[in-house]
C-alpha cells in the first residue's frame, strides 16, 4: 500500500493494473465454473466477491490515487467486479435450475396408488331418473306436483272415473288400509295427483308428478309391489291428442335420443277417453332397435274434469303415465327388477350421483 | 279370449283371407290387445284317424299300459303302446304313424317300448298342437272319421289361434261375434252377424220365474228343450272349437251353452229341469244360506250375492256359477236353458268375495248385450234340437227388460277437434254407423252440425261424446294423429322445497352414502327390538288389510327398520363398510281418526268436503334417514382409516340441515333405538326435528348388526324453508387470532360453552372453533378442558390485540358466570 501523499500513478499500482484485474476476473470465472453445485459455488464466492477478494482489495487502493486518476481506476474496477458478479449469477442460475430439477425428480411419487380413502356414495337410479324427467318437463314449462302415497279411494279411483265395482278397479290389485271400510288405499298409480292438481291449481295446468306407487304383485324379475311412476297432466283450452303425441315424442327424444319417437295404440283407462298405450322406439334396445311398451295415456275423461270442477266444454287436456322401474329396466338393460328394491350397494354405486 | 282364426273369418266376407299376423295387427291397431298368435301343429308325415280294435292291458308295469290293435287304414292294423285309459274298443282316435313329426320336433318311429313293438302313437290333443288338454288321448265322436282318413284335414291343423285381451270396457269383444265385427270395421270388410237368429213368438211360459230384485236382474229369459238324447255326443267341429278356445268338452248340453257364449257373448246356464222344484226365484241370498256349486265347493253366501232359488232353496250363484243339485247329468233329457242380464257390480263383488272368476262372470261384469238373451237361447235350443233330437217347447219366459243404450249427441267435428286432425267429410257418421250405431245428422239452432248416435245394444260403454270420439279416432287409426308440441305457459321451475330436497338427496350421496329404497311395509315386532315403550308414538301405525307378507303388515312410522334390514342384507352379502340413506314418506296416524266422507263425482267437492277428506288421511311427512357401519374413512397405504362413530351420524344429519338451508342445534337425548348416552336430538331453534347417534347395544345385538352401528333420522317436512338472503360484508383488514382454554364441569355440553362464548364475544368475533377437548389429572376429577381458537376482525380498520383481548375476556367472564367456566391455568 502507498503512502497518502505520495505522487501516484495508478498504472503503477499493481492491484489496479488491467492485467491484474483481468486475471482476477479470469480466476473467478474458472472458480465458478469449477463449482459443481450451489454449496461449492457458495464456498468459492467470498474468494472472488468477498471483502478480501482481489477486486475488492484493489478498490481500496483507489482512494489513494490522485483525483484525476480515480475515475479511470474506478471504472476499471467496476467493470471487473461487474464481470465477476455476472459470472457468479450465471453460474448460480445454472446450478439452481439443476438443483430444482433434481429436487422435483426426487420428490416424485407413484400417482397410480389407489386413492379410495372415502367410500363412494350414490343416488338410486330411480331418483336420478325421476329428477331427469322432472327437468325435461320443467324445461317445457311444466311444474312438478306431489301427492301422498296413502290416498282416499275417492282420489285414487272415484274422481278418476273408476266405477265402484268396475272390473278396472279390481284389476289394479290394490293394497287396502285397515279397517276394511276405511276407504283408504295405497295409491295404485300417480294419477290421483291429477285430481289433486285440478282441485288445487288454477287453470291452465301443465304438471308432472313422479312418485311411489303400490300394487299387490309379488316381487319377481319383472314385478315389484312398490314401484314408481311419473304422471303428466296438461289441461288448457284447445289441447288435442296431437299435442299429447307431440309431448310424448319430445319426452321420448329427451330420454332415448333424437331418433326416438312414440306410437299410440288404442286402449282403455277409466280416466282418459280416448285412451292409448304408448310404445317408444328405442334405438339402443337389446337385440336391436325396436318398439317397447312404455306407458299409458289419453285425453282426460270429461268425467274427471267434472268431478274436479273443470268445465269440459271449455277445457280439455291429456294425461300420461310411465313406470320408472320399467323405463330404467329397458333403458339400461337391467335384467332383474329385484336389484332395484333390495338395496345392495353394489347395484347402486355404479350409478354415482348422476346417471 | 282364445279364438281360432277359422272361426273368426267364418263371419267375414274376405276376398282373400288375411294371415293370422295381419289379423293380429288389425286387432292391435283398433285397440284389441293381442297376447299371442299360435299356429296349430306343426304336424308333418302320416297322421290318420284310427279305430281301436282290441285293447290288451299290460299289468307288469308301475302304471297301467295298454297294448292296442288299431285299424289305421283299409285292412291295416298297427300294434301301439298307449299310456292313457280314457278309451274303449271301437273308439275313433288319432294315430301318428312312423314317419310323422309332431309339434316340438317329436318324430314318431316304430320302436320297442314296454317290451313290445309300438307302430306309432295314439295322440292326445296337446301332442297334436291343438289346445293344451293332456287329460287323456283324443277320442273323436263316432262317425267323425274312417280309419286312414288324413287327420290334418280332420283336425283342421292348418289354422291358428289368436289370444286377445279386450279392455274391460268392451264386453262385446269377449265373443266371436264382437271380435269379427271389430275386424270388419278395422279392415272394411262385410260382416255376417251370427247373432242374426230368428226368434219365434213364444207360446206361453217356459218355466215360472219370479224376479224379486229387478236391479239385480234386469232381464231373465228361459227356454225348455225336452227329449234330449243324453248319449248324443258333441259334434267334432264344436269340440274342436271349444278345445282351441281353451274349454273342455263336458256333455252336449253344457258344450252348447259354452259354445253359444263364445260365439255370441251371452253366458247361458243349462238346468236339469227334472231336478227343479217349483218356480224359480231371483233374489239376493239370505243370511246363512249355502250353495254347493258345480265345482263341488260349499259356499257360504253373502246377502249381496244374487241367486236363483227354487222350492228346494238356492240352486245357482247367478251369473257366476251354477249349483250342483240342478246341473245337467249324464242322463238328463229335459233341459231348461237360462239366459239373463245381471247387475255388473254385483257380479264383480260376488267374484271377488268367492274368488270365483268364471267365464260367465267375466262377461257379466263387463255388461252383456241386453238384447241377446232370447237370441242366444234360440241358438242353443236349435243346436240341441239338431244334435240331440231335443224338442224345443213353444213357451219362453222373458221377465223384465235390460236398459238400452241412450242416444249421444255431439258436434260432428268433435273428433277432429279432439284429435287435432281434419278428417274427410262423412268419416264420423260412417265410423259410428260401422260399429252399429244408428246415426242422425242434424243442424242445431246456432248452425252447428250435430251427429246423434244411438249405440247398438251391445255397446253400453258408449255414453258420452268422448266415447264416440274414441271410436272414430281408433278406427281411423291413431297413427294419423300428428305430433304437435303444445306451448305451455312459462312455468315457475321447481319450488323452494323441491330444490332443497334435491340438495339433501345429492349431499348425502356426495358424502359417501348410498341411497336405497326399502319397502314401507314393516313388521311391528321390530319396535320391540328397538326397545320402544309400549306407548311410544312410533308404535301407532297404519296397517294394511292385505299385505304381501303377513307379518309385515304395517306402514313405517320411521325409516330405520327398512334401512337396518337393508344394511343386514348388505352385510350378509359380504359388505363391511356401509353407509346407506333413504328419503321417503312415513305414515303417521292422526290422534283423532276421522272417517272419509262419501263424495260423489258429479261435481267438484265443496271446500268443506275437501277439507274433511284430507283430514281423514294420515300425516305423511317426508323423512330422511341414514345408517353407517364400518369405516367412514378407509385404511390403506396412507395409514389407518377411521371407524364411523356417533359423531358421523350427527355430522350427516347436520349436513342435511345445511343442504336444506337450516342450522341444526344439538341437544343430548336418550330416545330408543339410540344409545342413551350417545343420542343427539336435532333441533331447529327449540323445535325437535330428528335424532342421530349410536344405536343402543341391545338393539344392535337384537338385529345382529355390527357393534357401534350409527344412524340418524330427520323429518324433512319439519325443516323450515328459511328464506335466507345472506349479504355478507367481507372485511379486508387483518384478523387477530386468540386461543383460550376453559375448564368446565364434564357435564356441561360443549355446545352451551360455544354458544355463550359466541354470544358474549361481541361483534368483532368472526369465527370460533373448538380445537381440543381434554379430561384428565391436570384439570381435575369431573372436569374437562375446552380449547378454542377465536378469530376477531373489525370491518373498518386493523383490529388491535388489546381490543380483541378485551372481547375475549368478556366472553370468558360470561362463560364463567353462566357455566362456571374457568380459564385453564
Amino acid at each position: 500500500m502507498s503512502g497518502a501523499n505520495d505522487p501516484y500513478d495508478p498504472k503503477q499500482v499493481a492491484a489496479l493494473s488491467a492485467e491484474h484485474l483481468d486475471a482476477a476476473v479470469q480466476k473467478a470465472r474458472e472458480a465458478f465454473a469449477g463449482a459443481a453445485d450451489l454449496e461449492a459455488l457458495a464456498a468459492v464466492k467470498p474468494g472472488h466477491l468477498g471483502d478480501r477478494s482481489p477486486v475488492l482489495l484493489a478498490r481500496r487502493e483507489i482512494g489513494a490515487l490522485p483525483p484525476k486518476a480515480k475515475a479511470e481506476a474506478g471504472k476499471r474496477v467496476n467493470e471487473a467486479q461487474s464481470a465477476i458478479k455476472t459470472a457468479f449469477e450465471e453460474r448460480h442460475a445454472v446450478l439452481r435450475a439443476e438443483r430444482d430439477e433434481r429436487v422435483l425428480r426426487e420428490e416424485s411419487v407413484d400417482v397410480t396408488l389407489p386413492w379410495d380413502r372415502f367410500p363412494r356414495g350414490a343416488r338410486h337410479p330411480i331418483t336420478t331418473l325421476a329428477e331427469r324427467i322432472g327437468d325435461v318437463f320443467v324445461a317445457m314449462g311444466y311444474e312438478i306436483a306431489e301427492g301422498p302415497e296413502l290416498e282416499t279411494e275417492w282420489f285414487n279411483f272415484d274422481a278418476l272415473n273408476f266405477g265402484k265395482d268396475h272390473p278396472a278397479r279390481s284389476m289394479q290389485d290394490t293394497f287396502y288400509i285397515a279397517p276394511g271400510d276405511s276407504q283408504l288405499v295405497l295409491r295404485t298409480h300417480t294419477s290421483p295427483v291429477q285430481a289433486r292438481t285440478l282441485l288445487e291449481r288454477d287453470l291452465p295446468v301443465y304438471v308432472v308428478c313422479p312418485g311411489r306407487t303400490f300394487r299387490t304383485d309379488e316381487l319377481d324379475a319383472t314385478h315389484t309391489p312398490v314401484f314408481h311412476q311419473v304422471e303428466g297432466l296438461a289441461i288448457d283450452k284447445g289441447l288435442t291428442m296431437g299435442h299429447l303425441k307431440g309431448t310424448l315424442d319430445a319426452f321420448a327424444r329427451a330420454m332415448f335420443g333424437e331418433d326416438s319417437r312414440t306410437r299410440l295404440r288404442p286402449s282403455f283407462f277409466p280416466f282418459t277417453e280416448p285412451s292409448a298405450e304408448v310404445d317408444v322406439w328405442f334405438p339402443e334396445r337389446k337385440g336391436g332397435a325396436g318398439w317397447v311398451e312404455w306407458g299409458g295415456c289419453g285425453m282426460v275423461n270429461p268425467n274427471v274434469l267434472r268431478a274436479t270442477g273443470v268445465d269440459p266444454d271449455v277445457y280439455s287436456g291429456f294425461a300420461f303415465g310411465m313406470g320408472l322401474e320399467r323405463t330404467l329396466q329397458f333403458r339400461n338393460g337391467l335384467p332383474d327388477m329385484r336389484d332395484m328394491v333390495e338395496g345392495d350397494v353394489r347395484f347402486t354405486q355404479p350409478f354415482g350421483t348422476e346417471a | 279370449m282364445r279364438i281360432p282364426v277359422s272361426w273368426l273369418v267364418e263371419h267375414l266376407g274376405f276376398d282373400e283371407v288375411p294371415t293370422p299376423g295381419e289379423l293380429a295387427e288389425a286387432f292391435t291397431r283398433i285397440g284389441i290387445e293381442v297376447e299371442e298368435v299360435s299356429p296349430l301343429g306343426p304336424v308333418t308325415g302320416p297322421v290318420v284317424a284310427g279305430r281301436v280294435v282290441e285293447i290288451e292291458e299290460l299289468t307288469e308295469f308301475k302304471k297301467p299300459i295298454r297294448y292296442c290293435k288299431v285299424e289305421v287304414g283299409p285292412e291295416q292294423v298297427n300294434q301301439i303302446i298307449c299310456g292313457a285309459t280314457n278309451f274303449v274298443e271301437g273308439d275313433s282316435v288319432v294315430v301318428a304313424l312312423p314317419g310323422a313329426v309332431l309339434p316340438g320336433g317329436f318324430a314318431i318311429s316304430e320302436r320297442k317300448t314296454y317290451g313290445r313293438v309300438s307302430q306309432g302313437m295314439i295322440c292326445a290333443a296337446d301332442e297334436l298342437g291343438i289346445g293344451d288338454d293332456h287329460s287323456g288321448i283324443l277320442v273323436l265322436p263316432t262317425g267323425t272319421a274312417q280309419p286312414g282318413d288324413d287327420a290334418m284335414e280332420l283336425l283342421g291343423l292348418n289354422d291358428s289361434v289368436i289370444e286377445v285381451a279386450p279392455t274391460p270396457d268392451r264386453g262385446y269383444a269377449f265373443s266371436v261375434r264382437g271380435l269379427a265385427r271389430e275386424i270388419a270395421c278395422a279392415l272394411d270388410v262385410p260382416f255376417g252377424d251370427p247373432g242374426a237368429v230368428e226368434v219365434p213368438e213364444p207360446e206361453g211360459e217356459a218355466w215360472p220365474v219370479i224376479v224379486e230384485d229387478r236391479a239385480a236382474c234386469p232381464r231373465f229369459v228361459a227356454r225348455r228343450v225336452t227329449g234330449v238324447d243324453p248319449t248324443a255326443p258333441t259334434p267334432w267341429w264344436m269340440r274342436r272349437r271349444l278345445m282351441l278356445a281353451g274349454m273342455r268338452s263336458i256333455s252336449l248340453p253344457v258344450d252348447v251353452t259354452n259354445y253359444v257364449m263364445l260365439e255370441l257373448g251371452q253366458p247361458l246356464h243349462a238346468f236339469d229341469a227334472s231336478s227343479l222344484s217349483g218356480a224359480l226365484t231371483v233374489r239376493r241370498a239370505l243370511a246363512g244360506e249355502k250353495l254347493t256349486t258345480l265345482d263341488d265347493s260349499v259356499r257360504a253366501l253373502d246377502v249381496d250375492d244374487i241367486v236363483i232359488a227354487d222350492d228346494s232353496g238356492v240352486i245357482s250363484l247367478a251369473g257366476v256359477m251354477g249349483g250342483a243339485s240342478t246341473e245337467v247329468r249324464d242322463d238328463s233329457s229335459d233341459i231348461l236353458l237360462e239366459a239373463a242380464n245381471w247387475d255388473p257390480p254385483s257380479i264383480a263383488r260376488t267374484v271377488r268375495r268367492h274368488k270365483l272368476p268364471s267365464e260367465a262372470a267375466k262377461r257379466f261384469e263387463r255388461t252383456v248385450d241386453p238384447a241377446l238373451a232370447p237370441v242366444a237361447l234360440e241358438r242353443a235350443a236349435k243346436l240341441l234340437n239338431h244334435y240331440a233330437e231335443g224338442s224345443i217347447k213353444p213357451g219362453r219366459t222373458d221377465v223384465g227388460a235390460a236398459p238400452l243404450p241412450r242416444p249421444v249427441s255431439m258436434p260432428i267435428d268433435l273428433p277432429d277437434r279432439v284429435a287435432g286432425v281434419r278428417y274427410a267429410r262423412g268419416v264420423t257418421a260412417r265410423r259410428l254407423g260401422q260399429i252399429g250405431c244408428q246415426v242422425a245428422v242434424t243442424t242445431s239452432d246456432d248452425g252447428q252440425t250435430i251427429v246423434t248416435a244411438t249405440p247398438p245394444t251391445w255397446r253400453a260403454d258408449l255414453v258420452q261424446p268422448a266415447d264416440l270420439v274414441e271410436e272414430v279416432l281408433r278406427l281411423e287409426g291413431y297413427d294419423t294423429i300428428p305430433s304437435v308440441l303444445p306451448s305451455a305457459p312459462a312455468g315457475r321451475g321447481l319450488t323452494e322445497q323441491q330444490r332443497r330436497r334435491r340438495a339433501v338427496w345429492r349431499t348425502l350421496a356426495e358424502d359417501g352414502f348410498v341411497e336405497v329404497k326399502p319397502f314401507p311395509f314393516i313388521d311391528p315386532s321390530v319396535f320391540d327390538a328397538f326397545g320402544l315403550d309400549g306407548n311410544d308414538v312410533r308404535r301407532n301405525t297404519v296397517s294394511v288389510v292385505n299385505p304381501l307378507e303377513a307379518d309385515k303388515n304395517v306402514l313405517a312410522t320411521t325409516l330405520l327398520p327398512g334401512l337396518l334390514e337393508t344394511l343386514q342384507r348388505n352385510l350378509a352379502r359380504g359388505a363391511r363398510d356401509v353407509a346407506l340413506y333413504n328419503v321417503a314418506q312415513v305414515t303417521l296416524p292422526r290422534a283423532q281418526q276421522v272417517p272419509v266422507p262419501s263424495l260423489g263425482v258429479d261435481r267438484r267437492p265443496t271446500e268443506a268436503e275437501l277439507a274433511s277428506m284430507l283430514a281423514a288421511l294420515p300425516q305423511q311427512p317426508l323423512h330422511v334417514a341414514g345408517v353407517l357401519t364400518g369405516h367412514r374413512e378407509l385404511s390403506g397405504w396412507w395409514g389407518k382409516g377411521r371407524i364411523a362413530d356417533w359423531s358421523d351420524a350427527v355430522e350427516a344429519a347436520r349436513r342435511v340441515g345445511q343442504a336444506y338451508g337450516v342450522t341444526l342445534r344439538v341437544v343430548a337425548s336418550d330416545l330408543p333405538p339410540w344409545h342413551p348416552g350417545r343420542c343427539a336430538e336435532l333441533r331447529v331453534g327449540d323445535w325437535p326435528v330428528g335424532h342421530a347417534g349410536e344405536l343402543h347395544p341391545k338393539v344392535v345385538e337384537a338385529l345382529g348388526l355390527p357393534k357401534r352401528t350409527v344412524a340418524f333420522e330427520l323429518d324433512l317436512d319439519a325443516l323450515p324453508l328459511d328464506d335466507r338472503r345472506p349479504a355478507p360484508v367481507v372485511s379486508p383488514y387483518p384478523p387477530v387470532l386468540l386461543d383460550v382454554a376453559l375448564v368446565v364441569d364434564a357435564s356441561v355440553p360443549v355446545q352451551s360453552v360455544t354458544e355463550v362464548l359466541g354470544a358474549s364475544a361481541g361483534d368483532l368475533l368472526e369465527d370460533i372453533r373448538l380445537f381440543d377437548v381434554y379430561a384428565g389429572e391436570q384439570v381435575g376429577e369431573g372436569k374437562k378442558s375446552l380449547a378454542y381458537s377465536l378469530r376477531f376482525r373489525a370491518p373498518d380498520r386493523t383490529l388491535t390485540v388489546e381490543e380483541a383481548t378485551a372481547a375475549r375476556d368478556s366472553a370468558v367472564t360470561a362463560a364463567g358466570e353462566r357455566l362456571g367456566a374457568a380459564l385453564r391455568a
